[in-house]
């Protein structure tokens, strides 16, 4: 197979010398952002792209769950695409350890990322010391969205806690309008119930987890409050949650049939194509509880691709990404947060306001699970969140050792 | 002499035949069973770990879950749809009018992938959506019918799906079978007297075993792949009640970035479908043909 990759990347090489000198540079990128705003938010990108003398070739596939393998299969295979989207943390930490993405220490260090990026976003885009992934954003899955109208129809306040959020739920029940719009699919379960641990459970509980993946840690008091309290929204979900997908259940706040959702970022893209503007017609809550950001981050990773034009063309691309202007507008369109601590956040919406406040506060920022942990692990702890919420009989201290097996697998 | 050549020339004909099997069928078998054996995650990688994986996969709820649904829905999915498939036939040999018509009808549901099928059975069976809240909009109020949401009747849901897709093939394969079978073995019965079900059960059914077999064979081949029906239908839940291996194998080959532990439970399916199988068809097609020779 070595012997066909070199084959191939002469060929490569081949090509790119017969191409007359001063051709515009060619990336092929490969991304899964397909829906209406985040389509818009990628054209940002490719407009930066070409101003700046490169020709973006779009390689959009719909569902990340399909990009990822295909565009992984292509890098092992020696036909990498000029720059793959990924999400930040352990996801591409194997690729760089076989030696097929390039190492990007030197345009890190002539575009000064170590200034002008947070240290621990920086960490989650290096695996040994060396950086190999440009972080584009900021987002946090740990949300509460509220419909405004009917909160001001009820009479309540937005939740700060946990405590607050069953009191304003029981109010909405009480009112016949469904108090928690929520999606269970595994992976909407999971976060959710991450948000719970961060948030009910607080940040040295969540770190022990995650981090050190310690099950002794979760057989104490703290994590049978985030069982208990995470067992207890189930009442508050009407019974066609089972594999919803999360737009459907954007769209029950929309409409008013319930008044609540905790769901990521992305969530705004849902509320902007309804016409709603953050602040007026819906509210946000950052992470109920101790009121943590979860950072997770949307990054682009560059493959070897052994010529010398595709480097050229992934140095650019880099730079692009990270231009102060390209970011805010990237990030205004895309509903997320500029990775870059430098940049004119005048015109972020309400709801990203107060998570860059938070973000400024190194007491609130955690690292989301993705950088903590690999993807096998948190989806041996998914399937048994999920378990949990499907089986009202389960109780706390049950899931709390199903929970604590997995950790005691993994644990390093 | 002469025969000997045509023998040559045949297996020359058929070499690149055999080269494609052994490389891209065995071949890929035998990789993927080899990576069962090591740690592979997100790549396949030849560092030799023994049987951990396989320790793994059996101490997993989930996977025996979807093992055991598999089963329910294997046996509950061919059984029913076989019985359903015959009667279908049977009605439609009546001479019915109109019977090209009822055919495409019925037949209708296998022309459409199983997305679709998952798709439209989600909405018919969603407990907010569907039959549920249409009853209620008559007004029974209490009436309840939320079987997808239920983790015991879920899997159920999926043999609903299942048999509403196959029961059209079967009664086309059935029927073909019927219009083989010779007239005059009606005229004789009608004139011996038997009753028409006695004339089904002891003559007609033993004489469409081939056409069961090949029913039951091509249902087998769709309950062990079984993956987009489930997905769509019911995503596996609720929690991992609806499972299947198929889903299991894809989500740890993709989703989970293991690979060795999914290559294990492809081969944990293989050994399992060839234990069920080989005995079976070795009844069937090799020992037949022994009181011939």
């Amino acid at each position: 197979m070595s012997r066909y990759r070199a084959l191939l990347g002469a060929t490569m090489l081949a090509v790119a010398a017969i191409q007359p000198a001063g051709a515009a540079e060619k990336a092929e990128v490969l991304h899964w952002w397909t829906t209406q705003s985040q389509s818009k938010a990628v054209k940002v990108f490719a407009d930066a792209f070409s101003a700046a003398g490169g020709e973006w070739v779009d390689n959009a596939i719909v569902n990340g769950d399909v990009a990822k393998p295909t565009g992984i299969n292509r890098i092992v295979g020696g036909n990498p695409p000029t720059v793959m989207m990924m999400n930040a943390g352990k996801q591409f930490g194997e690729l760089a350890d076989q030696g097929l993405l390039r190492n990007l220490d030197d345009v890190a260090a002539t575009e000064g990322w170590q200034a002008s990026l947070p240290a621990d976003v920086l960490a989650a885009v290096s695996r040994d010391g060396h950086i190999y992934a440009v972080p584009v954003n900021l987002q946090t899955p740990n949300w509460l969205w509220y419909n405004k109208a009917l909160f001001e129809k009820f009479g309540v306040e937005e939740p700060k806690t946990w405590e607050d959020f069953f009191a304003v739920a029981d109010k909405f029940q009480q009112g016949g309008i469904i108090p928690l719009a929520f999606g269970a699919q595994a992976w909407q379960q999971h976060q959710l119930f991450n948000g719970v641990l961060a948030g009910a459970g607080g940040r040295d509980l969540y770190m022990s987890v995650f981090r050190d993946k310690n099950p002794e840690a979760v057989k104490g008091a703290e994590f049978k409050r985030v069982a208990e309290v995470y067992a207890k929204l189930r009442s508050y979900t009407d019974p066609g949650s089972p594999n919803r997908s999360f737009n459907e259940a954007a769209s029950m706040v929309i409409t008013g049939k319930a008044a609540m959702h905790i769901m990521g970022d992305w969530e705004k893209g849902e509320f902007t194509s309804a016409g709603w503007v953050a602040g007026k017609d819906y509210g946000c809550v950052l992470g109920l509880g101790e009121q943590n950001f979860l950072m997770d981050s949307n990054v682009f990773i560059m493959p070897e691709t052994r010529s010398e034009s595709g480097a050229r063309a992934q140095d650019m691309m880099a730079r692009v990404m990270l231009d102060k202007d390209v970011q805010v507008e990237f990030n205004n369109l895309k509903g997320s947060i500029p990775v870059r601590n430098d940049v004119d956040t005048s015109g972020l919406d309400a709801c990203s306001k107060i998570g860059l406040e938070a973000l400024k506060d190194p007491g609130k920022q955690l690292a989301g699970p993705d950088w903590l942990a690999g993807a096998d692990m948190l989806n041996s702890l998914a399937d048994v969140v999920v378990e949990y919420w499907a089986t009202p009989s389960e109780t706390p201290e049950q899931f709390a050792e199903k929970y604590a097996a997995v950790l005691a697998e993994f644990q390093e | 002499m002469k025969q000997g050549s045509i023998r040559w020339s045949v297996y020359a004909g058929l070499t690149p035949a055999i080269l494609i099997v052994v490389f891209a069928y065995v071949g890929t078998m035998i990789w993927t069973i080899g990576i069962s054996f090591t740690d592979s995650r997100m790549l396949p990688v030849a560092r030799f770990a023994g049987i951990s994986q396989y320790v793994r996969l059996f101490g997993s709820d989930r996977w025996l879950t979807s093992l055991q649904n598999m089963v329910l829905f294997g046996v509950l999915m061919i059984g029913i749809s076989l019985a359903l498939g015959f009667l279908l036939a049977v009605a439609l040999d009546q001479r019915v009018r109109a019977e090209g018509f009822l055919r495409t009808v019925i037949l209708y549901p296998y022309a459409m992938s199983f997305i679709v099928t998952g798709l439209v059975w989600q909405w018919i069976l969603g407990p907010t959506l569907g039959i549920q809240e249409t009853v209620r909009g008559w007004g029974f109020e209490n009436f309840r019918f939320d079987w997808i949401v239920q983790k015991e009747t879920a899997i159920y849901c999926v043999v609903l799906a299942g048999i509403w897709h196959a029961a059209g093939l079967v009664m086309a394969i059935m029927l073909a079978g019927l219009r083989g079978i010779d007239q005059d073995l009606w005229k004789a019965s009608r004139i011996d007297g038997i009753k028409p079900w006695r004339f089904y059960l002891h003559i007609v059914i033993p004489m469409l075993r081939p056409s069961f077999i090949s029913a039951t064979v091509l249902l087998s081949l769709g309950v062990v792949k079984l993956y987009d029906l489930v997905l769509v239908l019911t995503g596996g839940g609720p929690g991992f009640s609806s499972d299947v291996p198929a889903k299991f194998v894809m989500d740890y080959l993709f989703q989970r970035q293991n690979i060795g532990l999914a290559t294990a439970a492809a081969t944990t399916l293989l050994i399992t479908v060839l234990c069920v199988l080989t005995p079976w068809l070795y009844a069937e097609y090799f020992r037949a043909e022994r009181p011939k020779e």
